[in-house]
């Protein structure tokens, strides 16, 4: 299909590039350098999509980032990204795009009754119409709502694409690269400042790219493309193209998203998709430049009409016509200036100027060239269903109440300009109190809150000469402040020509016995009458308004739509603009893809992962491994087609009748050390230690200052002023900042030092009948008798010729032992370890063998001490010194932790001695209660005991000291499981703990 | 997010600590015999100020010091920031 549409010698596009891509099936050309609008427009397409909500035909508004409607689907290297602007995507070879809302097509959509119903779907129609009957919202309601509404649809693959995080700090950072961004970069750069120069479109220049006019005796875009030359050669400025500040945060953070793939048909290797830039920036100058703003009038929304500075760019920027039959309707001289552009270019525009009189240089130049000027009149109403094809047209009264009579002219555009609105969105994110400017009816930057100043068309400030005053002016000032440098930069002279005052009109009344539908929001579809409903219904709060009708929300934010939308909810109310207020602009200025924002931190980058010293042994004897936190730990060994089940009755059972070995090098370890370390062990832990020993290892529990467990672990007593201290593996970090606080800030007269040392050593528990035996033949040297090396001792042996701890320590309820030995020797020792052990019918054992063991056991672990319990939950009483004070001692006196039937551990085993109990499940007396039924406690931990053959588990239930021999019920409605079961000591092997001293 | 001066390393991000809660709190000295509402006080009761606050935080990914942050919670402006052991007047 041919270019019908394309003009010839103008615009930045390389035409010795041809590029062919598809859209919604179709296949068209276009050239390097065009957006996807600009190459559909060129090819005649303007029917893109359908509205959000009366599936409205929608074509371009737009040529940017202002654009509310022509949001499309993207197809690409087998992905499909959604919620792209057509505006803003850059043509590649081989692009392919789909329409979105729409079905089954875009010329047929089955939507678009709603147009017809639209009586239903007024302001507030989701509270409204979809309340009743109850039943049918998830029926009915919302399977079609999803169907019908949404703007694409998301990938459900893998994102295959590389997305990265970027920190970065600077001196200034400018957000535009338009005149104000150009002169203030500049200026500052000149100073030797740091400078960050960020730009959302291809191309730099912002307004100079399309505007008329002449800077230092060159036309404004060659000034803007030698001003960039420059500021790409000076080491101190990082000049990006493609790359939008879309927030706004605390202490001068502003994010950056950076397109670096998006333009080319596949990402080049080692690059990223898109790379996301947190930059902390000292000063920030906003040159965000500012977004026409429409005129409201009769079926607004109908592909064809579009602003004015839209039409312009697509000529001056991409060479293409938007139509070839143009309307230009203005309120200020800026219609003119793509009337002209239209001239130029062999088309014979008509001006509808809403002014009575307007004088101005640009407008004698358009009535020179011959232009048709229309004064003191409006568009009415738009014709036309899928294109405009006409338009209604009248004179309008100077108090722009009364229509003439009505005359319908052909046309095949509309392009409307309702002068121009700051675009303060992230001026507004970082805390600047806006303010109301009377003369040009919009909102700018007021008081600031951060380092930030805005310049500019962002600011108001109109005038070209004014602004490049300005802004070099801060680009110097800025930067001196920083720098200390003050290199003079001289302002260049400025040609442009000068403009009359706008309109202050912005909606066009309905003509008498028409209902034509004027749009507000184009991406929401909130019409002039929506607002109306609103405001009768007594909302009044404009941020109230904004939720009812949802105008200016979703992605498009407002951009082309808040102010008209203020105005209108100002003379309902009879108020100024000012009083009424705008919504909260909120970041992201405009959508961010979500990789963008996840960056490198997916699947297994998303956290570290931690491997014990002996983790390639463990691969390699088919070790299936578990996450324990940022660990990766054995869960099971697997023999031939054994699974978790049998492989960990196994295990289990192996170190209760021979001897097991289990890789612990994950516990948190921490070094004590100091003259003061007892006395400090001694407040921490709630049993007393300035009587331990060198030599000895003791058990400890630690509360928080509320009374409940922190976490519980051994400590050892290495040497006079040095112990070993472990924690559980989840608590590692906790207990050391908690360590550190009580040290840096409570007791800082204690003469201790803590450090984790938990990379520093790799454990080994031997546990086992049979482990001193083993224990013996790998320390010869050793005395590791009964005597020689009791329950709780430690000692330092020699592991042939390593180094080693070995600490008479059991979590198994076993005879045990831990070894520790230097991380860089732990798989020696675990090798020796096995070699050794082999006569002793040693197998190493995981995590699942390990909560076995411990369970049956009744020894608790964190799923007892799940941040809930007390120690006497625990039945760890005994632990609890009554002589000396603690952390968290005091909060163990308060009544509902000593009533009598507080809860406590107990075990539970099935009466059937064959159901396993799910973790979880809730424990109740009554299974045929009605509903709620009241809980009497829940099942921490299950496993099957291999001592009993049969399962086994620990609960935490109320009055759990005198329910041992009750009988009641496990449930779980997840699982849907009712189990009768019996209620015994939590100490299911060995209650008298003989093993471990044996 | 927070930019915060660390008083023994400098300017870093948020990133780098982890909060502490109000750092005028005292805890009551041990062995001492005190009333259930001077403990809850301690333990349980803040105030939930609007403006400037005193608070703790430690620098976890730096050099690990717990320090004294005054910051308005309201606007997140960071006033003055202190070492642990410095009495704030």
């Amino acid at each position: 299909m041919s270019q019908n549409f394309r003009v010839e010698n103008i615009g930045l596009i390389n035409r010795d590039k041809k590029l062919s891509f598809k859209f919604n099936g179709k296949t068209y050309f276009g050239y390097e350098g065009d957006t996807l609008a600009s190459a559909l427009l060129a090819n005649g397409v303007h029917l893109v999509g359908r509205s959000f909500k009366y599936h409205r035909p929608r074509g371009f508004f737009g040529a940017g980032v202002d654009e509310p409607y022509a949001i499309v689907q993207l197809y690409r290297n087998n992905e499909t990204e959604p919620n792209i602007k057509a505006t803003e995507q850059e043509l590649f070879e081989g692009l392919e795009a789909k329409s979105v809302n729409c079905w089954p097509s875009v010329n047929f959509d089955i939507g678009a009754i709603n147009n017809f119903l639209k009586i239903f779907l007024p302001a507030g129609f989701y509270y409204k119409t979809f309340m009743w009957p109850k039943s049918f919202w998830y029926r009915i309601y919302e399977p079609f709502i999803r169907k019908a509404a949404g703007l694409g649809v998301a990938s459900t693959k893998h994102d295959k694409e590389r997305y990265e995080h970027k920190y970065e700090y600077c001196d200034l950072l400018i957000a535009g690269s338009g005149p104000s961004g150009l002169s203030s970069a500049y200026a500052a750069a000149k100073n030797g400042a740091k400078v960050i120069l960020a730009e959302d479109k291809p191309r730099f220049g912002g307004s100079l790219l399309t505007s008329d006019v002449n800077i230092g005796n060159q036309s404004g875009k060659d000034w803007a493309d030698g001003i960039i030359a420059e500021l790409k050669t000076m080491p101190n400025v990082v000049v990006k193209n493609r790359s939008q500040i879309f927030g706004y945060y605390d202490h001068n953070m502003l994010v950056m998203s950076e397109k670096v793939s998006d333009h080319l048909p596949s990402t080049k290797k080692y690059h990223p998709n898109k790379r996301l830039w947190y930059i902390r920036a000292k000063e920030v100058l906003i040159s965000s430049g500012s977004i026409e703003r429409p005129i409201v009038f009769g079926n607004n929304d109908t592909p064809g009409v579009m602003l004015s500075s839209a039409a312009k760019e697509y000529l001056k920027v991409y060479g293409v016509l938007v139509g070839r039959n143009p309307l230009v309707f203005t309120n200020n001289d800026s219609g003119y200036e793509t009337a002209i552009e239209f001239k130029k270019h062999g088309v014979n525009p008509i001006v509808l100027d809403s002014r009575k009189n307007s004088k101005s240089e640009i407008i004698d130049e358009a009535k020179n060239l011959g232009i048709n000027i229309k004064n003191s009149y409006v568009v009415v109403a738009a014709q036309g269903y899928k294109k405009v094809k006409s338009a209604d047209i009248a004179s309008i009264s100077e108090d722009k109440k009364q229509l003439g009579k009505i005359e319908n002219i052909k046309c095949d555009c509309i392009c409307v300009s309702g002068f121009w609105t700051p675009t303060i969105h992230l001026a507004s994110q970082s805390g600047n109190k806006t303010k109301f400017k009377e003369e040009i009816d919009a909102f700018v930057p007021g008081q600031s809150k951060q380092n930030e100043r805005t310049l500019g068309a962002a600011n108001g400030i109109f005038s070209l000469e004014e602004t490049l005053k300005t802004s070099f002016a801060a680009g110097s000032e800025l930067s001196k402040k920083i720098t200390e440098n003050d290199n003079e930069v001289s302002v260049p002279n400025v040609v442009e020509k000068k403009s009359s005052q706008h309109d202050k009109f912005w909606c066009v009344p309905l003509p008498e016995g028409k209902n034509y539908k004027r749009f507000l929001d184009f991406q929401n579809d909130v019409s002039v009458s929506d607002v109306e409903i609103a405001l009768r219904e007594g909302y009044r709060s404009i941020e109230h308004v904004k939720r009812y009708t949802t105008l200016g929300m979703a992605t498009d934010q407002g951009k082309t739509s808040n102010l008209n939308g203020l105005q209108l909810v100002s003379e309902i109310e009879n108020k100024v603009v000012p009083a009424v207020g705008h919504t909260t602009f909120r970041p992201p200025y405009t959508p961010v893809s979500i990789g963008a924002i996840v960056g490198r931190e997916v699947g297994k980058h998303s956290k570290p992962t931690r491997k014990s010293p002996m983790h390639t042994w463990h691969e390699k004897n088919n070790a299936v491994f578990v996450d324990a936190g940022v660990w990766l730990r054995p869960r099971y060994y697997k023999r031939g087609d054994e699974n978790l089940f049998e492989a960990s009755k196994r295990e289990a059972k192996n170190v209760r009748t021979n001897v097991g070995v289990c890789d612990v090098t994950t516990l948190g370890k921490i070094d004590v050390k100091g003259p003061d370390a007892a006395e400090f062990l001694n407040r921490v832990y709630t049993n007393a230690w300035l009587k331990l020993p060198v030599g000895k290892a003791r058990y400890g529990v630690m509360l928080r200052e509320d009374g409940i467990v922190m976490d519980d672990g051994t400590t050892t007593r290495i040497s006079e002023n040095h112990y070993h201290m472990t924690t559980t593996t989840a608590q590692a970090a906790n207990v050391l900042s908690h360590l550190e606080y009580y040290l840096q800030l409570v007791w800082p007269e204690l003469n201790v030092n803590v450090v984790s040392t938990t990379e520093q050593w790799a454990g080994a528990a031997i546990a086992g009948p049979k482990s001193r035996d083993l224990l013996k033949k790998l320390f010869p040297n050793s005395d590791v008798s009964n005597e020689g090396l009791p329950f709780m001792g430690y000692m330092e042996g020699d592991l042939f010729g390593v180094k080693a701890r070995i600490f008479r320590i059991s979590f198994s309820g076993e005879l045990a032992y831990e070894v520790n030995v230097e991380s860089d020797n732990g798989n020696f020792m675990w090798e020796k370890i096995m070699e050794i052990g082999e006569e002793f019918e040693i197998q190493p054992y995981g995590t699942e063998a390990l909560s076995t063991l411990r369970i049956e056991m009744g020894h608790v672990a964190g799923s007892e001490l799940d941040g809930r319990t007390i120690p006497y939950d625990n039945a760890l009483e005994g632990l609890v010194s009554k002589k000396k004070d603690f952390i968290g001692k005091r909060s163990l006196q308060r009544a509902a932790f000593t009533s009598d039937d507080r809860q406590r551990i107990v075990g539970v085993v099935p009466i059937d001695k064959k159901t396993s109990i799910p973790e979880g499940s809730h424990l109740v007396k009554d299974a045929n209660a009605p509903l709620p039924n009241p809980k009497l406690g829940h099942i921490s931990a299950s496993c099957w005991s291999v001592e009993h053959d049969n399962p086994f588990s620990l609960a935490i239930l109320k009055n759990g000291k005198n329910m041992i021999g009750e009988k009641l019920f496990v449930m779980s409605p997840l699982k849907n499981k009712v189990i009768p079961v019996e209620i015994v000591s939590s100490h299911y092997v060995d209650p008298k703990g003989e093993r471990v001293r044996s | 997010m927070l930019y915060i001066k660390c008083p023994h390393c400098g300017m870093r991000p948020q990133t780098e600590f982890s909060y502490g809660g109000d750092a005028s709190v005292k805890r009551p000295e041990l062995n001492k015999d005190i009333s259930d509402q001077e403990w809850d006080d301690f333990v349980y009761n803040r105030k939930s100020l609007r403006g400037k606050h005193l608070e703790l935080w430690q620098h976890i990914s730096g050099c690990r010091q717990w320090i004294k942050v005054e910051r308005d919670t309201s606007t997140h402006e960071i006033f003055r920031t202190f070492r642990a052991d410095e009495e704030v007047a």
